[in-house]
């Protein structure tokens, strides 16, 4: 019986900066203490705050410490562990009041709006122990389903909850497996997408890392509602801590019996099996997901048929992504009307959302469908860092927009981001200052659609590259108005005409951007000008003579001689030589060079 | 596995072994004093005693924890029970036996063991 739990958080980004030291280290000095009968270390799933990692919390009390060092570890227990003292300068300062009480974790700005429900395990279980899940009502609901409900009740209870695909399009999951349940067939298949490629989502890689069990009971539970008897997990093989505990899930759940023949002493068999992908970003596309399982060459295929129809083998197969199927057994548990009590009407329940970019609190975090984008910037996320103004957000990856500060107000849900010009996509949010520049933003994200387009149809193939090249002509300082024209017509070419949703969806943040900072484009055009300061070319550097004391510490400096002057007088910059690579303003003493 | 209720067995069986971390709703606290003052005194076998008793009658609202020295180190091992809305009450010279009891009476039935008390010990 252990008195006190110390939970180590053993995602990737917590193991990245050595938690798995920590680990060790507690470990060791509990054994030094006399302590490792009392007082069990656990290494969990990912708290979300990953801005603050590594990060350990100690039960009963739930302390949560805070950017620990193994240097830090033998006080913690000498302190905390040993005579009850919990060490207040290692606690996240949130939770210690100023009278030095401390309060609890649901109390902090960042986790008191939250609803935790696909994370509800994350940072609570030992992902690796079975038997943790089952603490927590794991496999109950996979239970309630074989024994107590018929398959077509499954699919209505999925179809009353109103849940929808988290992975992107937000198509009703209950009415994917009721299709697939009406086609009849010897063989069905239920696949898991974890190819999580948006830049800056991560949210399936922690469900997977810290509650991979979730995920099994899920995938079982809608092979139960179609017929299916085989499962597959397409998992990015750039996911080794998630890949390994998903094994480890996979043979515990075996061996007690909850994959395989007869679960539950039915007739119902399922088993599971993982299928690592290469990490291209168009294997997320359900039908180049089901194409790279078959052994083939990771290329989408028109639609119709669709997968509920003719997916996996040429079988019925319904594909539901991680996060969607981490919902499914506490929806079997708690019923559709629960669900449906959280989010807006045509949204139900709560979303992920992996905050990154310009944000204090970077980290993922979980919030009813509905939640303004002003409660996740600035109360949930702390605001932006060094007193910047926010400029506007971006949603849903390479495939989303923008969101601009006008529109911070914007309850966020499926129809409400479509509207205005995004999407949900998988849940990135990348917060975006007034130092950004939208049209380099747009930029970026269509360079990695250029990189990531499979090449199979040529208005992807090669309407994304042009469409880049007239961002690369605006961005320096070569591009006319006309251009502007040209970038309209050419997207929305490609979205009617390319094959899957890359493509379909890859010029989206030049239109959400061209929509709604459309004078940025127009200062790269007419007036030769970056607003933001970022697009190299179209800056000048230039010594203010006023300012100058001429110490000659920026001719010293520059790389290729541009600067010139006599020594205790103003020094020049020779514009036509300057490459613009900021070294002598990062060197001036005196703030006499400026960027326009 | 072979059926849902060994399922539930199973459940019910580990429960205890992860109910302190959901701390977050409970209306009583036990907190055992673990300064070298208690140690020295024999507070760890009492705060084990307490955990073990709280785990075992599966006293969902009682979180056991630890605090430092108290300031009466002649009484220690010193226990604190804290209750919404209830004044505190301080048991001192505590053992293991005393504990189980203060768990039976005091937080099973809401009665508190007057014997074991500061206000008996004077």
């Amino acid at each position: 019986m252990f008195r006190s739990h110390v939970m180590i958080c053993a995602g990737t980004g917590c193991t990245s900066s050595g938690s798995d030291k920590i680990a060790e280290a507690f470990e060791a000095e509990l054994k030094n203490v006399s302590l490792e009968n009392e007082v069990k270390v656990v290494r969990t799933g990912c708290f979300g705050l990953c801005a603050l990692g590594p990060i350990v919390v100690i039960y009963p009390e739930a302390s949560f410490y805070s950017r620990v060092k193994a240097e830090d570890v033998k006080e913690i227990v000498d302190e905390h562990l040993l005579k009850g003292r919990p060490v207040t300068r290692l606690l996240y300062d949130e939770t210690v009041a100023d009278d030095n009480t401390i309060k609890s974790l649901d109390e902090t700005d960042f986790y008191k709006k939250q609803v935790r429900i696909a994370l509800r395990n994350c940072g609570v279980i030992n992902p690796e122990n079975i038997d943790e899940y089952i603490a927590f009502d794991g496999y109950q609901a996979l239970g309630k389903a074989l024994t107590e409900m018929k398959p077509a009740d499954v699919i209505q209870t999925m179809l009353d909850s109103g849940l929808r695909g988290r992975g992107g399009a937000g198509f009703p999951t209950g009415l994917k497996w009721k299709f697939a349940a009406g086609n009849a067939s010897d063989q069905k298949y239920v696949c898991c997408n974890a190819d999580e490629g948006d830049p800056g989502a991560f949210m399936d890689r922690s469900v997977l890392e810290g509650d991979p069990h979730v995920v099994l009971e899920a995938m079982a539970i809608a092979g139960y509602a179609i017929g299916a008897t085989q499962g597959y997990i397409y998992v990015r093989a750039e996911y080794p801590i998630a890949v390994h505990r998903l094994q480890i899930a996979i043979e515990q759940a075996r061996e007690y019996g909850l994959l395989g023949n007869n679960i539950f002493g039915t007739d119902f068999c399922f088993d599971v099996d993982i299928k690592l992908g290469a990490g291209a970003f168009v294997c997320g596309e359900e039908t180049a997901l089901m194409t790279s399982i078959e052994g083939k060459r990771g290329e989408p295929r028109p639609r119709p048929p669709f997968p509920a129809v003719k997916g996996l083998f040429g079988k019925p197969t319904i594909l539901n992504n991680v996060e969607t199927l981490a919902n499914v057994p506490r929806i079997i548990l708690n019923g559709a009307e629960w669900f449906g009590s959280m989010g807006t009407e045509k949204s139900k329940g709560t979303k992920v959302f992996a905050l990154g970019g310009k944000i204090k609190n970077t980290g993922l975090v979980e919030i009813p469908m509905g939640t303004t984008l002003r409660t996740i910037v600035e109360e949930i996320g702390g605001g932006i860092p060094d007193g910047k103004k926010f400029k506007a957000a971006q949603t849903g990856g390479p495939s989303g927009g923008c969101i601009p500060a006008s529109l911070i107000d914007t309850p966020i849900d499926y129809d409400n981001l479509i509207a205005i010009g995004s999407m949900m996509g998988s849940g990135g949010l990348i917060v975006m200052d007034e130092d950004t520049c939208m049209v380099d933003i747009a930029k970026f994200f269509l360079e990695f659609t250029v990189d990531e387009s499979c090449g199979k149809c040529t208005p992807c193939r090669v309407g994304t590259k042009r469409l880049l090249e007239l961002l690369e002509k605006i961005t320096s300082g070569n591009g006319e108005m006309e251009d502007l024209d040209k970038i309209n017509e050419l997207a929305t070419f490609i979205k009617a005409n390319s094959l899957c949703g890359l493509g379909q969806t890859a010029p989206n943040p030049v239109l959400s951007t061209m929509r709604y900072f459309r004078d940025e484009y127009e200062a790269h055009i007419i007036d030769k000008r970056c607003p933001a300061g970022v697009c190299k070319k179209l800056l000048t550097y230039h010594i203010d003579p006023a300012k100058c004391k001429g110490c000659s510490l920026c001719a010293k400096n520059c790389p290729v001689g541009a600067i010139s002057g006599e020594i205790r007088s103003p020094f020049t910059i020779d514009t036509s030589k300057c490459i613009k690579c900021g070294a002598c303003m990062e060197k001036c003493k005196f703030g006499a060079i400026s960027r326009k | 596995m072979k059926s849902l209720a060994e399922l539930t067995a199973l459940r019910d069986k580990m429960k205890h072994t992860v109910s302190a971390r959901e701390a977050a709703h409970d209306s009583k606290r036990v907190v055992v004093g673990m300064a070298t003052c208690g140690i020295a005194a024999g507070a760890r076998p009492v705060l084990n005693a307490f955990t073990e008793e709280v785990a075992k009658e599966n006293l969902d609202d009682v979180l056991v924890t630890q605090t430092g020295c108290i300031g009466i180190c002649q009484y220690e091992p010193v226990v604190e029970v804290f209750e919404q809305d209830k004044e505190k009450v301080t048991y001192v010279h505590m053992t293991p036996e005393k504990a189980r009891r203060v768990v039976a009476e005091h937080l099973m039935k809401g009665n508190p063991v007057v014997e074991y008390t500061i206000g008996a010990a004077k």
